[in-house]
């Protein structure tokens, strides 16, 4: 009998925990049932930066500090050209491709443009004001 | 007999001014229907093409809802040059009937020249079709993407055009459209913009 009154609330205990504790698990998409459709996301904007965001550690592909929607690449055309590339890049006041894009980096030219290096944004990305999903605790390496 | 004449006379006038009433005011609604995009692209070759593109772009869909349709950015909105630009777009009629852009390779391989073209005519008047609604005067450049509004002050100061700057804005470029456009003198250069 005095078994039972000690078990009793332990193993009440431990349920009442593991069900708080399962409560606490919440994936990225919220509490909702699978079934259900997912919370719509709030808007998000493309940021425009002045002087560009700044790099993280020292070969880090920048993230592009404007609008991205009007530009196109293509097999054959790429608009990012029209503002970076080493023959426009003076007119058009814009930092130019990095001589490392370059086969030829001391004779940089958009014919010798390296073909891994075309589709800019495999690697460089616009950035918007979303919320972050998770905290990012991510602090910047030494220059 | 004199009273046959005169009424003849007045009778002739009358059916004048009726039928060249009727032939004017055809002629400018033939020149209306011609002036819509659903007449633009009812040819497959505009359809296909530099159509489908366009609806990626800020000039079919946008924040503020205002569409800029074909004929706005093709054809000039005085009648005399609209006129000009209709009998020129009679080449269009022989080049469909041709069949000289009817796939989508030949149109690729033709693009430039006919990039070139309209570059050329939109330098000759000043982006005067582009000018229909974005009016220098009536920007504010604070509302600009810093980017931007650095580039207008001075271009506008300089003298230069949108299209000096904007190629492209709302079809793809053609392939080595930079080179076309130096060798015709239509790429804005170091010189042209004034140092910072
Ligand atoms: C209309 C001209 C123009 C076009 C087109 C353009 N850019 Fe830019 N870009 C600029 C200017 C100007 C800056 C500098 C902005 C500043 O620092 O204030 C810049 C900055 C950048 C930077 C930051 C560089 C750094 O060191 O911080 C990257 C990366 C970039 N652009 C990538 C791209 C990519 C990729 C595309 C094509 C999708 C593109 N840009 C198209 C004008 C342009
Ligand atoms: C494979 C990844 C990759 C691709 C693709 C790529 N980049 Fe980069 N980019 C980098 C990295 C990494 C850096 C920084 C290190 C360096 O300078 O090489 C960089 C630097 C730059 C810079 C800054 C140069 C400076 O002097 O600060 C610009 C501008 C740039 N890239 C533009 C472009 C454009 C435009 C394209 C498309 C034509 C492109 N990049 C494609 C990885 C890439
Ligand atoms: C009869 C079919 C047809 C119609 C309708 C048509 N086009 Fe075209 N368009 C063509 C063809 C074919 C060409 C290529 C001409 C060439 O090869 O030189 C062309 C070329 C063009 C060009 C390039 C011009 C140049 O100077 O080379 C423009 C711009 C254009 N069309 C705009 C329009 C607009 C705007 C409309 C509606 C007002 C329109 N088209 C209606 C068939 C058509
Ligand atoms: C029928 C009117 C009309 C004509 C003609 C017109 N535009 Fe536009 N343009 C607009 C509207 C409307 C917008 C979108 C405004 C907004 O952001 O809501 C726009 C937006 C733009 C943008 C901004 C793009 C961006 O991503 O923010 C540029 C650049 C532009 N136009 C250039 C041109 C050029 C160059 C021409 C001539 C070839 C031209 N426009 C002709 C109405 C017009
Ligand atoms: C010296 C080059 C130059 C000239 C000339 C020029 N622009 Fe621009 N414009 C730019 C650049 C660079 C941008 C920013 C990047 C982009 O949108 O391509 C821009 C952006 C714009 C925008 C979008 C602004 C924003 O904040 O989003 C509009 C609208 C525009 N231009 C219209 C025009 C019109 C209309 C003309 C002719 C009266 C013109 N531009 C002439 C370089 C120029
Ligand atoms: C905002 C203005 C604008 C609008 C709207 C527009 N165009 Fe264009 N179009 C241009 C400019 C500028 C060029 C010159 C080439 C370039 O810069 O892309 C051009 C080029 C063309 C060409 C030559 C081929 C090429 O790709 O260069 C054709 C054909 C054409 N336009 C047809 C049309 C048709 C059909 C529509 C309607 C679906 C249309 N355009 C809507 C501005 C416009």
């Amino acid at each position: 009998m005095r078994k039972i009154i000690v078990l009793g609330p332990a193993a009440a205990f431990l349920v009442g925990g593991s069900m708080l504790a399962m409560a606490e698990i919440k994936s990225l998409r919220g509490d909702r049932p699978l079934d259900a459709p997912p919370e719509p996301p709030k808007k998000a904007r493309v940021i425009s930066k002045t002087g560009g965001f700044g790099r993280q550690w020292k070969t880090q592909p920048p993230l592009i500090p404007h609008k991205i929607d009007k530009e196109r690449i293509s097999l054959d055309e790429n608009s990012c050209l029209r503002c970076h590339a080493p023959d426009t890049y003076k007119a058009e006041k814009a930092p130019m491709i990095s001589k490392t894009h370059f086969t030829d980096p001391n004779n940089p030219s958009d014919a010798n443009l390296m073909r891994g290096r075309w589709f800019c944004y495999q690697c460089h990305v616009p950035q918007v004001n979303a919320k972050p999903l998770v905290e990012n605790l991510f602090s910047k390496t030494a220059d | 007999m004199q009273g046959i004449w005169k009424k003849l006379l007045s009778t002739t006038m009358v059916v004048g001014v009726v039928l060249g009433v009727v032939l004017w005011g055809g002629f400018n609604w033939a020149m209306e229907l011609t002036n819509t995009e659903s007449f633009c692209i009812s040819c497959h070759e505009m359809k296909n093409n530099v159509y489908e593109e366009y609806t990626n772009t800020i000039h079919y869909m946008n924040r503020s809802g205002v569409r800029a349709t074909c004929p706005d950015c093709h054809v000039p909105k005085e009648w005399v040059h609209k006129v000009v630009r209709k009998i020129q777009a009679s080449k269009e009629l022989y080049h469909h009937f041709m069949g000289t852009i009817d796939t989508r390779e030949k149109f690729l391989k033709k693009r430039g020249e006919l990039a070139v073209n309209v570059w050329k005519a939109m330098k000759a008047t000043d982006s005067r079709e582009c000018r229909n609604c974005h009016g220098e005067t009536y920007m504010d450049f604070d509302k600009q993407e810093e980017r931007a509004a650095e580039r207008h002050e001075e271009a506008f100061d300089k003298g230069m055009t949108c299209i000096d700057c904007h190629k492209g804005i709302a079809h793809e470029l053609p392939k080595g459209w930079k080179e076309l456009a130096k060798k015709n003198g239509l790429m804005p250069t170091a010189e042209t913009t004034p140092a910072q």
